[in-house]
């Protein structure tokens, strides 16, 4: 049995497609300082951008679930008027400009802004320049993701098992925990990751409403912004090293994917 | 069918990156010129006089931090003039042999304390910036605007942690104006470029810093005579006066 | 007892159903696809609300429209066997049965013991630890029949139970259930479209068309005394609607035939396809019933020809391959059909 060959165009133009994406890297593992590279990515502030980094995606995931998973299910289950104009409103984060959405969440939660103006005057609560305002911005990203595909994976499983469930005798919240959540675990797992990966890469929102403070605000992709400016092997270093990590969660997810489809 | 796909495909990144044919039609000249973010309202005003005089020119200004900039130049990007705000990031364009003659300083310039319209918070020197609770934002200490800072700061033997380094100090500028910070070191000329939107305070002479604005061709200029002529309009006696406007002192 | 008195509009489709079950029984609910047999389990189970109407099973209120009561699923003491079975695809055999007894707050071990011990019961006790996907359409059935009898309920509702499977499990898992079903003591609903089914496994017919109940009886009452076409073409007979005048009907369409039974007022004539004799030239001699008419099908089913007479009088006639060659039938041929008035069922409408 012979294997037909595709046609050359499209091999040609997948060739340049995969040079388009693979050269960049290149170029930055060509740059990297590799005598010097283990020192440069354990100095405190690499290290510190680096904790900030998780604490802040982890906790932006976070988040998104706890928010996001309420919001697909009413998305999937509940039609009321104006759903769809509700929805393109959540998922807008996702194609909006980061720094759009910075300054968004700058004029809104910012210390003049629509609601920050009553948070600051009443509570004392400061959001902007905070690890909490670099949380905020983003989960702000990164919540839509997960919405998506929560709402893509309740939609999918048939929700005749969850009526089976109920005529076994099951609650609502007990057909959820057992029933729901199970079978759409793949599709949240997959929102989860890709919510996180988006967290971790923030940069334009976070700048604008959370600023840039070392330990405070400064993740990864800031950092390595800085460092350009002046020691630009670190930046290469850094910006590997969040490349690295990019790499492994999208290998982890290439099953899940697979499977989820 | 496909093959006029590529052909079209093809024509059009050509396109995209070719260079407008000098000899074809009455050429309007563009010149790239990089320069600190301070000099933003300034040379916008000084191009406009420039071409004045000499017609068919176009500038293209890219404004940022002078070390982002830097970075950019000796990255291969396509400058044919820039303007630092410090030597420090100058020098990295010599080091690099990228400066077509020798750079010249054209201009100074000095901090001032930027704050809220009518000074709520009742700032009236540096050591005030250390007061708990006083939202400070300052340019980070690899740009030029925050290195002068944090230079002033030493001289006047404080301490000040920040509430957020911004990349440049027109968004220093922004954060004061716009109400999200209370106080923070920009130069005198942002401050009288941003009007009625801020009020300063002074600082005291002998905690000031003075920067020193150097300006060079960049070598590869697609325009040399026309970069030169640019920078000597603004060493000349009209540039100096446009430059003086906007709050910018002598070399 | 369950007693169910309900309307309810879905889509399209308005049904109106009223129906009795008595403990013991088991009822099938017969009728042609889309005629609301399966909306009207799922209303019983709660799934779809009722417009009007009362569901009662003994003491307990299921729906009652008057008073504003609708019993959510989970609160009703029912076990539902769904057509595709639904079973939990995360779950093995075993706590899929579990699922519901954990639900209803047994302990993880009881439930266990008490899921495998009705695997053993129905006879697939060694599929216990294999996930829904790996099940034959037989064992899944029966898993989910165990799934729905582990939690004691006291109406057993089972929508389509052998359609799921192919035609050649399909008689053994039908003896399989008749038997599981028989060892329990509550009142069972079995819905399904396959007349067949329902003849084998339920006790009472209840015929539902187009949202309505048209007939219900035991099912040699039904057979016999075919009320609507679908019960009609399902036996096989054909079926006439008409007014009779001491055996003289007017039917339904102009035609009339001479009955031995002596009816009157608004009937029902079944005629066996059978009975019909099919002739050449107008027959002559004892039958009352001659009618013309073209021959539009032809059936032939082994040793026998179903041949659709069309004109004044529709009917089927059933014979033989030998009659149909030396009658030279064919499509569109001309045909007189003959029927004696004593081959002639009527009963009242």
């Amino acid at each position: 049995m012979t294997r037909e060959r595709p046609p050359l165009l499209v091999t040609g133009l997948a060739v340049i497609a995969v040079a388009f994406f693979v050269l960049p890297i290149a170029g930055l593992v060509y740059r990297a300082p590799w005598a010097t590279a283990l020192d440069e990515l354990t100095r405190p502030e690499a290290l510190t951008a680096l904790r900030l980094s998780l604490v802040v995606s982890l906790a932006a995931t976070g988040l998104s679930v706890l928010f996001g998973l309420p919001l697909a299910w009413i998305y999937a289950r509940v039609p009321f008027p104006g759903r769809d104009a509700v929805r393109a409103l959540t998922t807008l984060p996702m194609i909006l400009p980061p720094i759009v959405g910075g300054v968004a969440l700058l004029f809104a939660f910012g210390r003049t802004g629509l609601v920050g103006q009553f948070l600051d005057a009443g509570l004392g609560l400061r959001i902007a320049f905070t690890t909490a305002g670099a949380i905020l911005a983003a989960a702000f990203v990164a919540t839509p993701f997960l919405v998506l595909t929560g709402e893509a994976g309740l939609r999918s499983m048939a929700r005749r098992y969850e009526e089976a469930a109920r005529t076994l005798g099951a609650t609502r919240w007990h057909v959820f925990r057992r029933v729901t959540l199970p079978l759409i675990a793949p599709a949240l797992f997959a929102g989860a990751v890709l919510s996180w990966a988006r967290g971790l890469g923030e940069f334009g929102a976070t700048i604008t409403f959370a600023g840039n403070l070392p330990g405070t605000t400064q993740t990864l992709p800031l950092a390595v912004l800085i460092a350009l400016e002046t020691r630009p092997e670190v930046a290469v270093m850094l910006s590997l090293l969040l490349l690295a990590v990019s790499l492994v969660i999208l290998i982890a997810l290439r099953d899940r994917y697979l499977r989820f489809s | 069918m496909r093959a006029w796909l590529v052909i079209t495909t093809v024509a059009l990144l050509l396109g995209a990156c070719a260079e407008p044919n000098a000899t074809a039609t009455p050429q309007i000249k563009d010149i790239n010129v990089f320069a600190a973010a301070s000099l933003t309202d300034a040379f916008a005003q000084a191009g406009d006089e420039f071409a004045k005089t000499n017609t068919r020119v176009r500038f293209v200004f890219n404004f940022g931090s002078s070390s982002t900039l830097a970075t950019q130049i000796t990255n291969g990007a396509p400058a044919d003039v820039f303007a630092s705000a410090d030597e420090a990031n100058m020098q990295k364009i010599v080091e690099a042999k990228l400066n077509d003659g020798a750079p010249s300083l054209f201009a100074s310039n000095r901090l001032a304390i930027v704050v809220a319209p009518a000074n709520p918070k009742n700032v009236s020197s540096l050591a005030d910036l250390t007061r708990p609770g006083l939202v400070v934002v300052l340019a980070a200490p690899t740009v030029p605007a925050g290195k002068y800072a944090l230079d002033s700061l030493t001289k006047a033997g404080v301490k000040v942690t920040p509430a957020s380094q911004e990349l440049d100090v027109r968004s220093v500028l922004n954060k004061v104006a716009l109400g999200e910070a209370d106080a923070g070191i920009v130069y005198v000329t942002d401050v009288l470029s941003a009007g009625a939107r801020v009020s300063s305070v002074a600082v005291p002479e002998e905690q000031q810093v003075v920067a020193r604005y150097p300006i060079a061709v960049v070598a590869g200029a697609r325009s040399p005579e026309l970069a030169r002529a640019f920078v000597n309009y603004l060493v000349s006696v009209e540039g100096q006066r446009l430059l003086a406007g906007f709050g910018f002192s002598r070399p | 007892m369950l007693q169910v008195d309900v309307a309810l509009r879905l889509g399209s489709l308005e049904l109106e159903v009223q129906l009795e079950a008595s403990p013991g029984e088991i009822v099938a609910v017969l009728g042609p696809n889309a005629a609301g047999k399966t909306t009207l389990l799922r209303a019983l189970a709660g799934l779809v609300p009722i417009s009007q109407g009362k569901v009662m099973l003994d003491d307990v209120v299921f729906d009652d429209m008057t008073r504003g009561i609708h019993l959510p699923p989970e609160r009703r003491p029912i076990g539902v066997v769904f057509q595709d079975y639904l079973l939990f695809p995360h779950l093995t055999a075993l706590e899929n049965v579990a699922f519901g007894l954990r639900a209803r707050g047994m302990s993880a071990g009881d439930a266990r013991t008490r899921a495998a011990s009705w695997l053993e019961r129905l006879g697939v006790g060694d599929c216990a630890e294999a996930r829904p996907r790996a099940l034959s359409g037989g064992q899944a059935q029966r898993v989910a029949l165990a799934r729905a009898l582990a939690i004691d309920p006291r109406l057993l509702l089972l929508d389509e139970p052998l359609a799921a499977l192919d035609a050649s499990a399909r008689s053994e898992v039908r003896r399989d259930l008749k038997r599981h079903l028989a060892s329990f003591a509550g009142i069972r609903i079995v819905i399904t479209h396959d007349p067949l089914e329902a003849i084998a496994l339920a006790d009472r017919l209840v015929i539902i068309e187009r949202g309505r109940v048209v007939q219900t009886g035991t099912a040699a009452d039904v057979t016999k005394r075919p009320r609507s076409r679908y019960v009609a073409d399902l036996v096989g007979v054909n079926l006439l609607r008409g007014v009779a005048t001491a055996g003289h009907v007017a039917l339904v369409g102009g035609a009339s035939l001479q009955s031995a039974d002596g009816a009157d007022g608004e009937v029902f004539a079944v005629i066996h396809p059978r009975a019909v004799a099919l002739h050449r030239a107008r027959p002559e001699g004892s039958p009352r019933n001659i009618w013309r008419g073209r021959a539009s099908t032809l059936d032939f089913q082994g040793d026998r020809v179903r041949v659709g007479v069309e004109g004044e009088m529709p009917i089927i006639a059933e014979v033989t391959p030998a009659a149909v060659r030396e009658l030279d039938l064919a499509e569109g041929s001309e045909v007189w059909a003959s029927v004696k008035a004593t081959e002639i069922t009527v009963y009242p409408a």
